[in-house]
């Protein structure tokens, strides 16, 4: 008789939950058991009034809400095992307790999040029930399948969590992160198949012309815009996630008062910010297939959205995207008063911030103006002579690269500002990287002059080479330097030694980054233009139309608001829960 | 004291945010209103011009039929030279063949319309698909749900322009008129067809003397032409309160016309008061 040890069959089972759990929850109900009729067409009295309740702007800003907490508790976990096997690797207990900190944040947000999932769930079914109605005859049983999966989710989160301290040490620790890894795959599972039916609606697959369902669940689910927009929120939530303990870090450095826990907080927050910045650093590219994506399942869907009344949104998307480039360097530049040697980096700054900020400004520079006629003759056209040819693609896949490389460059010097290579080779070694950047610059550059001449259809192409240029110069460097600075003479870093400013450009990134996900979101909405489901299922509801950016900006702003309000209270609590009273004299 | 501190700074960051979005040129997009069209006894320079509006409206052509190169420039380019050699072009897979001269173009743009990968321009098709599959979107489906009548009538004006004189069946009654699916949206009122159902639909008599009203609330408009230019009058339809005429008092006259009339209604109501005896 064979026996199986249980330590064996655990390893076993966990395996083949993280190998077949995706696929059974993306795959549930492969036959197309559905019925063949079309999508219903709702008219405008179809659909439920309650009051005076704007029933758009409630599940608008439920949804939004939900999707802010959501992005939150499914990115913590992820960096969070990621710091926890930092931990075991560098036998740091600095990083074990940093990730279960990350976790304690989490906790809190996640019942949270379930609340505003149920409240959204329930606005949608009272005010949408034919939207409903279909997308649980296209979901069938992969709806039950999510409800089963959050409620594995909750079991693995506290599981997770609480046993933190109970698996610490040598094999236990292992089932630890067993566990943690569970928890990010069930997290992610969940976050794909809400994809299926958001992308659902954008690029509708598995169903006819008229909405009668003709294929699978998984034909539905794997809808042309599903996979990538997964790609999309996974970086986008691992670069929120990281925001936003950035932001929980900032809070308490403000708040404590020991210069040893400022100390910690100073780290912590470094560290977040690290990661949220190694999480934006490939968004753009992300978000350019995204785009590419779009485009290629339908080009009016694409031209709507960079040609159209939302080409003004990516001119606010700019002024975001700005801030957070521009709270992260100079929270990386204050950075360097940590090191003894930062300040020999300090007269680089001032280039550094040049290149950044004219980034910036060629990212704000819309091409076509919309104006009025006398503005028109005024401007001689719908765009500026000078500064119009800096609102195409070109000149902005050029800066934006820039204004990537240049934030490397930030963190690189940082990086450089503790340790002191002492490899033979090192003078040669800096030279190649010098030649990286000057070489990947003027790639940049010559790329994006020639997306000038080029035909417009090429224009995409030519961004191409400006991306394997940022790649080759972010990765270069990392390589080189890794070889590099092995055994190099480390410097002390004073943990802690930051003015507060820098703790609220650390403040900005959480606050930004939830405004631009709210502004995206919009976009992406917007897209479908009156459509529930694009080209099969009419919103005929009274609030059919896009709203303008104002009306948007207001939405957007009041439910970041509600969200930062939650997180700060969120942070508060967690602040709350470590500190204790003093016994009374005498009862000690 | 960190809490109000915190909370403060992200109201100050929130604020700026949102004044950006306020300041910006603010447009509401609504859904597309079907105008109902009255194609009924519509003769052949009915149809091109129809056509003419169809392909900067409805149809969508000019997003990607454009100097921009997403897809051929219809408007800049030799229609009847090119046509007629897409129908010898290897690439061809459609089904409309054996045809020449007018009668090719009209089956060849019909096929383009609901077939858009029958014959796609090298070039021009989707990525990946070495020209097999065109990024057109079929226009009679939706988004696009064009009906016959809308599409003969795309075709007579493409086939204008390629010098061509229009083959395509004119409409007949049981065409007429382009409807939305009932209860879908809300019916728009008709256009107005003339210069007195245009009066009437926007009441004009209701406070100016015409067609024997005798109102009086506005000044009488009998021989306007020779007080005033056509653009004066078309002026002060659209903005009533720039100037007043002496004697009458401000804001009676609706300022919205120019959200409530088409063009084409405005035109016929400023042709009327210009014909308007003495």
């Amino acid at each position: 008789m064979i026996r199986i040890k249980p330590k064996t069959a655990l390893i076993a089972t966990f395996a083949v939950a993280v190998l077949f759990l995706p696929e059974i929850a993306l795959a549930t109900g492969a036959d197309t058991g559905g019925v063949l009729e079309g999508a219903p067409q709702p008219t405008r009295a179809d659909y439920p009034q309650i009051g005076g309740i704007s029933a758009r702007t409630l599940a608008w800003g439920l949804a939004q809400m939900h999707l802010f907490l959501a992005a939150f508790v499914l990115a913590v976990p992820l960096f969070s095992i990621a710091t926890e096997f930092m931990g075991v690797v560098s036998r740091d207990d600095r990083y074990d307790n940093m990730a279960r900190e990350f976790m304690k944040i989490t906790m809190a947000a996640y019942s949270l999040t379930a609340l505003v999932g149920g409240g959204l769930a329930l606005a949608l079914f009272l005010f949408y029930p034919h939207l409903m109605g279909y997308m649980m005859k296209v979901f069938r049983g992969q709806t039950l399948i999510y409800a089963a999966l959050f409620g594995l989710e909750s079991i693995t989160l506290y599981v997770y969590f609480y046993s933190w301290d109970a698996l610490r040490h040598g094999n236990r620790k292992w089932v630890h992160m067993s566990i943690g890894l569970l928890l990010n795959t069930v997290g992610l599972s969940l976050m794909f198949i809400a994809n299926a039916w958001t992308s659902f609606m954008m690029s509708p697959a598995g169903v006819d012309a008229a909405g009668a369902i003709t294929g699978s669940v998984w034909e539905a689910t794997r809808n042309p815009l599903w996979n990538p927009l997964n790609l999309h929120r996974f970086l986008a939530n691992i670069a929120y996630g990281g925001a936003i303990v950035g932001g929980y870090s900032a809070y308490m450095f403000l708040a404590e008062k020991k210069a040893e826990t400022k100390a910690h907080y100073d780290w912590m927050g470094y560290t977040s910010n690290f990661i949220a910045i190694l999480g934006f650093l490939p968004l753009p590219f992300a978000g350019y297939w995204l785009m590419a994506e779009i485009y290629s399942y339908s080009q009016q869907m694409g031209i709507t959205a960079m040609g159209g009344i939302l080409a003004w949104l990516f001119i606010i998307q700019a002024v975001l995207i700005g801030t957070i480039m521009l709270a992260a360097n100079y929270y990386l530049w204050s950075g360097l008063m940590r090191t003894d040697r930062g300040a020999q980096y300090t007269k680089y700054v001032k280039y550094i911030a040049f290149v950044i900020v004219c980034g910036f400004l060629v990212w704000v520079t819309p091409h076509s103006l919309i104006l009025s006629a006398q503005e028109l003759q005024v401007l001689g056209g719908t765009h500026h002579r000078l500064l119009g040819p800096l609102g195409i693609m070109p000149a902005k896949n050029t800066a934006v690269n820039l204004m990537l490389v240049f934030t490397f460059l930030s963190f690189q010097m940082f990086y450089r500002s503790s340790r002191v290579p002492t490899v033979s080779w090192a003078r040669a070694g800096n030279t190649v990287i010098i030649a990286l950047y000057i070489v990947g610059c003027m790639n940049i550059v010559g790329a994006g002059i020639y997306g000038y001449i080029t035909p417009t259809v090429y224009k995409v192409g030519a961004s191409v080479p400006q991306v394997v240029s940022t790649l080759m110069i972010i990765l270069g460097s990392v390589l080189i330097d890794s070889f590099m600075l092995r055994g190099a003479k480390s410097e002390k870093i004073h943990w802690g030694r930051m003015h507060e400013r820098s703790q609220y450009a650390l403040f900005v990134l959480p606050v930004a980054f939830t405004w631009l996900m709210g502004l995206m979101g919009y976009i992406r909405s917007s897209l479908r233009t009156h459509w529930h489901i694009y080209t099969i299922m009419k919103d005929n509801s009274p609030e059919a139309y896009i709203p303008t950016i104002g009306q948007a900006g207001n939405t957007i702003t009041a439910v970041t608001l509600a969200f930062m309000a939650v997180m700060v209270f969120v942070f508060w609590l967690s602040r709350l829960g470590a500190t204790k009273q003093a016994a009374p004299a005498g009862q000690e | 004291m960190t809490f109000f501190r915190v909370i403060g700074f992200s109201v100050l960051v929130l604020l700026v945010y949102t004044g950006f979005a306020n300041i910006l040129p603010q447009v509401q997009s609504d859904p597309p209103s079907e105008e109902v069209v009255e194609t009924s006894g519509m003769d052949m320079p009915g149809m091109i011009a129809y056509g003419e509006k169809l392909f900067s409206g409805k149809g969508t052509c000019t997003l990607c039929h454009n100097d921009l190169g997403r897809a051929p420039d219809l408007l800049a380019m030799d229609l009847a030279a090119d046509f007629s050699e897409r129908q010898e072009d290897a690439g061809y897979s459609g089904a409309a063949t054996g045809k020449e001269g007018a009668a090719w173009v009209e089956a060849y743009l019909h096929e383009s319309l609901v077939d858009p990968s029958a014959y796609v321009v090298p070039g021009f098709g989707k990525k990946g698909t070495n020209d097999t599959q065109s990024p057109m979107p079929v226009v009679n489906a939706p988004p696009i749900e064009m009906d016959d009548v809308q599409m003969n009538a795309l075709i007579a004006f493409l086939q204008d322009r390629a010098g061509f004189e229009p083959t395509v069946a004119l409409p007949s009654a049981a065409d007429t008129p382009v409807a939305p699916p009932a209860g879908s949206v809300e019916a728009p009122e008709p256009l107005a067809a003339n210069g007195v159902e245009a009066i009437d639909k926007f009441f004009c008599s209701g406070c100016h003397d015409l067609e024997g009203s005798e109102a009086d609330l506005g000044p009488a408009l009998n021989g306007i032409s020779a007080r005033m230019t056509r653009g004066e009058v078309m002026s002060a339809i659209l903005e009533p309160n720039a100037v007043i005429a002496d004697g009458y008092e401000a804001d009676i006259m609706p300022a919205d016309f120019s959200a409530q009339m088409h063009s084409s209604e405005l035109i016929l109501i400023v042709d009327y008061l210009m014909g308007l005896p003495q």
